[in-house]
C-alpha cells in the first residue's frame, strides 16, 4: 500500500514537471495571449476574434501585443501593461488577485461544499433509517419479483 | 390596425384581470367551501373562459403588428424602426420579435397561447387546472401591462413619418433567426406552464405526484422547445457573426442556459419523486428556480445590468422585471413556508451507490454548473460594487471552470443508468462498469497514439487534456448506454426470434421514457464530441489576388475572382474562391461582406463548407485599402459538425421519451411468450 502511494506520488510529480516544461514560442504566445484580452471597442468579443469591419481598436491592440511579446515582456507584464492603458475589462478573465479570486474559487467551493453535504445528508438519513438489505440481497428475492411481475403485468 | 392592435392589449388586460381574480375568488371558495352570489364553479368557468378570450385578444394584437409590417406602415414607431420596404417578407414577420416591444408581444402570445391549450384541456384536472390557469393569468398580466404601458408596441411616429423605415438589423437578416427566437421563447415561456402546476399544486396540497405526471409533457416540449432554441442560437452565432465560435458566454447566451440547466435537473429528478416519493421540496425549488432564472435572464440583458452583444432588445424595464421577480419569488417563499409539510419526503437515500444518488448527484452538478454561469454573468456587476471597477468574465474564465464540471456531468451520465434503485452492489458495479471503463481506457490511448498529448500543448490552456476526457468520457457513457440497450434487446431476441435492431426498436417502444432518455444522452455525447474539437481549431488570414492560393490542413484556397454587387436591400463584397484537397477541387466558395443601406450597418455572410471531420469556415474579412485585394480569414474547425448532429438525436431521443409506451404489443408480445421467459423480458422494463 505504501508502495502505491509512493509510486502514485511520483507519478504526480512527474505529471507535474511534464506538464510544466517547455515554453512557447512567439505565435502560441500571441495566439494565447490573444484569447486573454478583449477588444476595447465595446464588441464583447475576444481580441483575437475580433471581426469588425473597421474596427478602430483591435488592430491597433494586435500590434502593440506582437511588440510586446517580441520585447519579451512576460505574459503578466504584457496582461499588466493592456489592464493599465485600457482599464481591466481589457482582460477577457479575472486575475488572480485578492477580490477576483473570489470569482474563480466559488464555483469549485460551491460544487465541493454540495457533495460534501451530500455526503453528509445520505449519512444522516442512512443513520436514521432502519437497516434493511438492498433488494437484490434478499432471499428468493428474485423469485418472488418474477412471481408478482408474472401476476401484475399485461 | 394600430388602433386595433392597441385595442386589443388592452382589451387581452382586461381578461386576464377578470382571469385572475374570478379565478381566485372561486379557488378561494372552493377551497374555504364559502359560496357567493355566484356558485364558485361558474365562476371559475367564466374565469378560465376568460383566459381563452385573452388568447384571442393577442392573438389580434399579433396580427396587427405583423400586418402594420407587411403594409410598410411606418406611422407605428416599432415598424418603422425594425422594417423598411426592401426588407424580404419572412423578414417584415420576424420583425414581430426584433426588438423589445415586439419581443414582449411574443412572450405575451406564446403565454397565452399555452393558457389556451391548458385551459382547453382543463378536464385532465378541473381543479388543479383551475389554479394553474388563474396563475398564469397572474403572468400574463404582468406582460400585458409592460406592454399596455411600459414598452407599448403599436405607439405612433410623431410628426412626420418617413417614407421608408430604418430596417431590421443585419443581423437578423438570416433564415434562422425567422425560427430561433420563437423557440427560445417557446421555451423560456413553457416553463411558466409547469411552474403553475406546481405552484397551484402546492397551494392545493393536491394529493399524491399525478401534478406530475400532467405536467411532464409540458416540461419536456419545454426542455425541448429551449434546447432547440439554444443550439438555433449558437448555429446562427456561427454562421452569422463569423468570429468562427459558437458559444460566446455571452450574458444572453448565459441566459438561456441557466433554465435551462435547472430544466434538465428537474427532469431527472422528478422521477424520483414518481418513483420513490423522494425530494419534493427540491423539486418544487427547482421548477421555482427554473421560472425565476426565465425572468431572471431576460431583467439581465434588458435592463443594461450586464453588457452583452444582444443590443437590440435593451431599454429600461429592468425596474418592471426587478418588482415582478421579487413579486414571484415572495409567492413562492410564502406558499412553500405554509405547506411545506405537505413536501415531506416517504423514503430516504439507503446508499450513495444507488440510482437515486445518482440522480441527485446530477442534480448537484447541473446546479453546480447554474450556479457558475449565474456567478460569472453577475460577477462584473458585484465587482463594481465592491471594487469600484467592472471585470470582464468571458470565455477564458468559463472555460477553465465550468468545463470541467460539465466532464464531470458527462461521466455521470454514464454511470447513472447502470445504476439500480435503492442500492447497488459491488458485484454488480464490477459486472456494469467495467466495458464502459476499458472502452474509456481505450479511447484515452488511441487517442493519445493519434498525437493528442495534453503534456505538449498545456502552455496554450488545457484544451487538449479537456478534449481527451471528453472523447474517452463519451466513450463511457455511449457503453454503458449502448449495454443497456444490447442486454435488453437480446432478451427480447432470443424469445421473439427477432435480430436484434428490431428488438431495440422493440425494446424503445416497450419503455419510451427510459430508452428516449438514453437515446438523448448518447446525442449529448455526441454534442461533447463535436465541442471538444474545438480545443484543435486553427485559422489563418491572408491577403489574396487573382489566382493567388492559401493552404489550411488539407486544403488549398485559390481566389478566382472577387467583386460586389447590390440590390435594394444591401451592396455586398465577395470573393469567389476554389477550394482544392490535393489536386481535386472540393467546392466553391464565396464569403461576402453587406453593407445594409436602411441600418446603415456592415455584415458578414460566413461561406463553410462542412464535412464530418471539420469545417471550412471561410471569412470576408474586408479589402486592402491600397490595392483593393480581398482579405480572407479562414478558420479549419474540427468536429463541428457533431454538435449539429448530437442535437438531433437529442429531438429524437425527446421524441421517443414523449411517445406513448406500446401496452397493446407488449400485451401481444406477452401472450405468446412463455410465463417465465416473459417475466425474465419484464426486467429490460423496470422503469427509469
Amino acid at each position: 500500500m505504501r508502495r502505491l502511494l509512493r509510486a502514485s506520488q511520483l507519478g504526480l510529480v512527474v505529471l507535474l514537471v511534464v506538464f510544466t516544461m517547455g515554453s512557447a514560442d512567439t505565435a502560441v504566445r500571441y495566439n494565447e495571449l490573444g484569447h486573454k484580452m478583449m477588444c476595447a471597442c465595446g464588441c464583447g468579443q475576444i481580441l483575437i476574434e475580433c471581426n469588425h469591419y473597421g474596427c478602430p481598436d483591435s488592430p491597433r491592440m494586435l500590434d502593440e501585443l506582437r511588440a510586446a511579446i517580441n520585447h519579451g515582456d512576460s505574459d503578466t507584464a504584457v496582461l499588466k501593461a493592456f489592464e493599465a492603458e485600457y482599464g481591466p475589462t481589457v482582460l477577457a478573465a479575472p486575475m488572480f488577485t485578492r477580490f477576483n479570486m473570489i470569482a474563480w474559487i466559488m464555483p469549485p467551493l460551491v460544487l465541493l461544499i454540495g457533495i460534501v453535504g451530500t455526503f453528509a445528508l445520505v449519512r444522516k438519513w442512512r443513520l436514521r433509517t432502519v437497516p434493511m438489505p438492498a433488494a437484490s440481497a434478499v432471499k428468493g428475492f428474485d423469485r418472488i419479483r418474477e412471481q408478482i411481475r408474472k401476476e401484475t403485468e399485461l | 390596425m394600430p388602433a386595433f392592435g392597441s385595442f386589443a392589449l388592452l382589451l387581452a388586460l382586461a381578461l386576464s384581470g377578470y382571469n385572475l381574480f374570478a379565478g381566485a375568488i372561486a379557488l378561494r371558495q372552493l377551497t374555504t367551501g364559502a359560496r357567493g352570489r355566484i356558485s364558485p364553479e361558474r365562476l371559475a368557468e367564466t374565469a378560465r373562459r376568460a383566459g381563452i378570450g385573452g388568447f384571442f385578444a393577442v392573438s389580434g394584437a399579433v396580427f396587427a403588428l405583423v400586418w402594420a409590417a407587411f403594409s410598410n406602415d411606418f406611422s407605428v414607431s416599432y415598424i418603422l424602426h425594425h422594417s423598411n420596404r426592401a426588407l424580404p417578407g419572412p423578414y417584415k414577420f420576424a420583425a414581430l420579435w426584433s426588438g423589445q416591444e415586439g419581443s414582449l408581444l411574443l412572450w405575451a402570445w406564446l403565454l397565452a397561447a399555452y393558457g389556451f391549450v391548458l385551459r382547453i384541456r382543463h378536464k385532465v384536472d378541473v381543479r388543479l387546472s383551475a389554479f394553474a390557469s388563474t396563475i398564469l393569468a397572474g403572468i400574463q398580466i404582468f406582460f400585458l401591462l409592460l406592454l399596455n404601458f411600459a414598452a407599448p408596441p403599436f405607439s405612433l411616429v410623431a410628426g412626420t413619418i418617413p417614407q421608408d423605415g430604418f430596417g431590421l438589423n443585419p443581423l437578423l437578416q438570416y433564415p434562422e433567426m425567422v425560427i430561433h427566437p420563437p423557440m427560445l421563447y417557446l421555451g423560456y415561456v413553457g416553463f411558466s406552464v409547469p411552474f403553475a402546476f406546481a405552484l397551484g399544486a402546492l397551494m392545493m396540497r393536491y394529493p399524491g405526484e399525478k401534478w406530475i405526471h400532467i405536467t411532464r409533457r409540458w416540461t419536456m416540449v419545454t426542455w425541448l422547445f429551449l434546447t432547440c432554441g439554444i443550439f438555433l442560437g449558437a448555429h446562427w452565432a456561427y454562421s452569422v457573426l463569423g468570429w468562427g465560435g459558437y458559444w460566446a458566454w455571452d450574458p444572453v447566451e448565459n441566459a438561456s442556459l441557466m433554465p435551462w440547466l435547472t430544466g434538465t435537473a428537474f427532469l431527472h429528478s422528478v422521477m424520483m419523486q414518481e418513483k420513490r416519493g423522494m425530494m419534493k421540496q427540491w423539486n418544487i425549488w427547482l421548477i421555482f428556480s427554473t421560472f425565476a432564472l426565465t425572468v431572471l435572464g431576460t431583467l439581465l440583458t434588458r435592463s443594461g445590468l450586464v453588457s452583452s452583444v444582444h443590443a437590440f432588445a435593451q431599454s429600461s424595464i429592468g425596474t418592471w422585471f426587478w418588482i415582478f421577480l421579487v413579486i414571484v419569488l415572495a409567492i413562492c417563499l410564502f406558499t412553500f413556508i405554509l405547506q411545506r409539510d405537505h413536501l415531506k419526503s416517504e423514503h430516504k437515500l439507503e446508499s450513495l451507490v444507488s440510482r437515486e444518488s445518482s440522480f441527485l448527484f446530477n442534480n448537484l452538478v447541473l446546479l453546480a454548473a447554474c450556479f457558475t454561469v449565474l456567478w460569472g454573468t453577475l460577477f462584473p456587476v458585484i465587482s463594481e460594487y465592491v471594487q469600484g471597477n467592472k471585470v470582464t468574465v468571458g470565455a477564458p474564465f468559463y472555460n477553465r471552470v465550468a468545463v470541467p464540471i460539465g466532464l464531470f456531468l458527462l461521466l455521470l451520465t454514464g454511470i447513472g443508468p447502470v445504476l439500480a434503485w435503492r442500492s447497488t452492489s459491488f458485484k454488480s458495479i464490477r459486472k456494469n462498469f467495467i466495458l464502459p471503463a476499458v472502452s474509456a481506457v481505450v479511447t484515452a490511448i488511441v487517442l493519445i497514439a493519434c498525437g493528442v498529448h495534453p503534456w505538449k500543448d498545456w502552455d496554450q490552456g488545457q484544451g487538449s487534456l479537456y478534449s481527451l476526457m471528453a472523447w474517452s468520457l463519451g466513450a463511457l457513457v455511449v457503453t454503458a448506454v449502448g449495454s443497456e440497450f444490447l442486454r435488453g434487446a437480446g432478451v427480447i431476441s432470443r424469445h421473439t426470434g427477432q435480430n436484434i435492431f428490431a428488438s431495440m426498436v422493440q425494446l424503445t417502444r416497450r419503455n419510451t421514457r427510459r430508452y428516449g432518455g438514453y437515446i438523448i444522452h448518447f446525442g449529448v455525447v455526441v454534442i461533447f464530441i463535436g465541442l471538444a474539437g474545438s480545443a484543435f481549431n486553427q485559422s489563418q488570414e491572408q491577403e489574396l489576388n487573382f489566382k493567388q492560393s492559401m493552404n489550411i490542413g488539407p486544403y488549398r484556397l485559390v481566389c478566382q475572382s472577387y467583386s460586389q454587387d447590390t440590390n435594394l436591400n444591401y451592396d455586398s463584397e465577395f470573393a469567389l474562391l476554389d477550394v482544392y484537397r490535393g489536386d481535386r477541387k472540393v467546392t466553391q466558395l464565396a464569403p461576402e461582406k453587406r453593407f445594409y443601406q436602411a441600418s446603415q450597418t456592415t455584415q458578414t455572410m460566413v461561406a463553410n463548407h462542412s464535412t464530418l471531420a471539420w469545417d471550412l469556415y471561410v471569412i470576408y474579412a474586408g479589402k486592402d485599402p491600397d490595392n483593393g485585394q480581398p482579405i480572407i480569414k479562414v478558420f479549419l474547425n474540427p468536429l463541428v459538425a457533431w454538435i449539429w448532429i448530437g442535437v438531433i438525436i437529442v429531438i429524437l431521443g425527446t421524441f421517443v421519451a414523449l411517445a406513448p409506451n406500446l401496452t397493446a404489443a407488449l400485451a401481444a408480445s406477452r401472450s405468446r411468450v412463455p410465463v417465465v421467459e416473459g417475466a425474465a423480458m419484464a426486467t429490460s422494463k423496470g422503469g427509469d
